[in-house]
């Protein structure tokens, strides 16, 4: 099993729903963070004070997957969350060391596998 | 002689001046909150700004173009830059309060397009857009009806602006939205109002303020401005309820987005009629409003037409309804200087089609070709990066929810190094501090 991090662009979270429901990835986590990769910053006034603002509006999605899927999660965001342009974000694929599924106590394989359509055998 | 002037009639105009001002700031609040978070500011600023471009082009050039002495179909140019508009008597208010009054109609109906263009236009190419289109589209159509131009003297019946602000607006706002396109994310993502109570408090404050738009157009403190106070109280009444009903039976659930549009479409609808029928035909009118504008929206969502924020559902269909209705409800015996199709006069009802027609075909023309105009000068849509980011960020360098993180504090280069070093520290924290 592997954890798939990635940090994306808000905008760009729709299409990377979408693809990876097209993918038939069910099953992940967001969260609104900030971060900042290397990008250029936007400077904001608000009356006499200007700031750079260094950090920019990213989402965070984390998904846990079976090994075979981890090839196409990632294709599947590659695809949909790129412009082009520095601020894109990144990709982390983690080992992970136990799954548990809290509602059965399932383990590992079984409790990142998606319970619609049938379970695929591990 | 005595002065025409008649002190309970020129408090009322104060008063509704005011009110109707702030209408826009309130417009603000209604759009703002149907549109993303990232965005907000922007589409607020759509109608503040308005404030202050359109208030200036009407002082300069509009006031004269719709109230100067003119032809029938623009004022002259003799009041430019309000030369002649002094404290003498214009009916029996000051003329320079009747000038504010009218620049107070000019500023919101100018507003009102920007729903329609929201989350994707440049601010300075809509900033010269709805400067121009003040003074080239709405003073004149303002003329016809109510500055003595041709509408008014074939009798069309507008008694607050159903046509020449809600209509007009409208119709400006459907050939901005046709040619500006849609946003990149329309049909393809979801996208929520990020603040429903906003829009529930700009709903708020516009009734409020629309008893000014409407009760104030008698131009005085008199018997017309109590009926068109009454009906403004009463048609939106019958709109929210009937809307309630629809949305009851359509999800099973009353949504508040809804109740903010039904209570505008009310509004809008009873604007030509206000002072001209009767208080039972306002909760009629009212009533009958809502349906085709609610049916309006749902049919408009799933077409490729982006006019974001529904003007033409809510201004466009609730207008040209009102102003119909009002051709067939108007009554002598409640002021309205002729009756109905209802009440033995059907011409009225033609004259009234006749109005809509015309101010829509002239909006349609003039603010097609200006939008052109502007392309040329400025680009009308921001690229789709910046459309991404948000026009908060990408138009005013500023946010709405500004968290503040990561914000780092640029001291100009010019401060004295004399500065004591414990204030530009303190200032660095303050600044993180309050937004954080």
């Amino acid at each position: 099993m592997k954890l798939v991090v990635a940090v994306v662009r808000p905008d760009k979270l729709g299409d990377v729903l979408e693809a990876l429901f097209r993918a038939e990835v069910r099953g992940l986590t967001i969260g609104r963070i900030q971060g900042h990769g290397g990008e250029t910053e936007h400077v904001e006034t608000y009356r006499g004070t200007t700031v750079r603002m260094e950090l920019s509006e990213k989402v965070r999605i984390e998904i846990g997957v079976s090994d075979h899927f981890v090839e196409p999660t990632v294709r599947a965001i590659l695809s949909s969350a790129r412009t082009g342009e520095v601020g894109d974000g990144k990709i982390f694929v983690l080992p992970v060391e136990k799954v548990y599924r809290i509602r059965t106590g399932e383990e590992d394989q079984s409790a990142v596998t998606p319970l619609f359509p049938a379970p695929e055998e591990t | 002689m005595s002065s025409p002037i008649n002190g309970a009639d020129t408090a009322w105009m104060l008063i509704s001046t005011a009110l109707v001002l702030l209408m826009t700031p309130a417009l603000g609040f209604f759009y703002g909150g149907l549109v993303r978070g990232k965005n907000a500011l922007n589409t607020m600023m759509m109608s503040v700004s308005a404030l202050g471009f359109v208030g200036l082009a009407w002082a300069l050039v509009g006031y004269s173009l719709a109230f100067a002495p003119g032809s029938g179909f623009a004022g002259g140019l003799s009041q430019i830059a309000l030369a002649g508009v002094g404290v003498e008597a214009q009916g029996s208010i000051p003329h320079v309060l009747f000038m504010a009054y009218q620049g107070t109609f000019a500023i919101i109906t100018a507003a009102l397009i920007s729903g329609a263009i929201a989350e994707r236009m440049r601010f300075s190419a809509y900033l010269i857009f709805i400067t121009l289109w003040s003074v080239v589209v709405y003073a004149p159509v303002a003329h016809w009806v109510w500055g003595g131009g041709f509408l008014s003297s074939m009798g069309a019946l507008d008694f607050a602006g159903g046509t020449v602000v809600h209509v007009n607006a409208a119709v400006a706002a459907l050939v901005a939205a046709i040619m500006m396109g849609a946003r990149k994310d329309y049909a393809r993502q979801a996208i929520l109002p990020h603040n429903v109570p906003f829009t529930l408090l700009g709903a708020g404050l516009l009734w409020f303020g629309w008893f000014g738009f409407n009760a104030g157009s008698a131009l005085g403190a008199n018997t017309g401005a109590a009926l068109a106070f009454a009906n403004t109280l009463l048609a939106p009444t019958a709109t929210l309820v009937v809307w309630t009903l629809l949305d009851l039976r359509r999800t099973k659930k009353v949504t508040a987005v809804g109740a903010a549009t039904a209570i505008v479409v009310g509004l809008v609808a009873v604007t030509p009629a206000a002072g001209l029928v009767s208080p039972a035909s306002a909760i009629v009118l009212g009533a009958i409003a809502a349906l085709p504008s609610y049916f309006g929206l749902l049919w408009r969502a799933r077409t490729r037409l982006d006019d974001s924020l529904d003007v033409v559902a809510a201004h466009g269909l609730g207008g040209t309804v009102g102003a119909l209705l009002t051709g067939l409800l108007a009554e002598k015996s409640w002021g309205s200087p002729t009756d109905g199709l209802l009440f033995g006069n059907p011409r009225q009802l033609g004259i009234q089609a006749m109005a809509i027609l015309v101010v829509a075909a002239y909006s349609a023309g003039a603010s097609w070709a200006l939008l052109r105009l502007v392309n040329a000068i400025a680009p009308l849509r921001v690229s789709k990066r910046d459309e991404g980011l948000g026009l908060d960020v990408s138009q005013h360098g500023e946010e709405a929810y500004v968290r503040g993180e990561g914000a780092l504090l640029i001291l100009r280069d010019a401060l004295p190094t004399a500065a004591p070093a414990p204030l530009a520290a303190a200032a660095t924290v303050g600044a993180a501090g309050s937004r954080s």
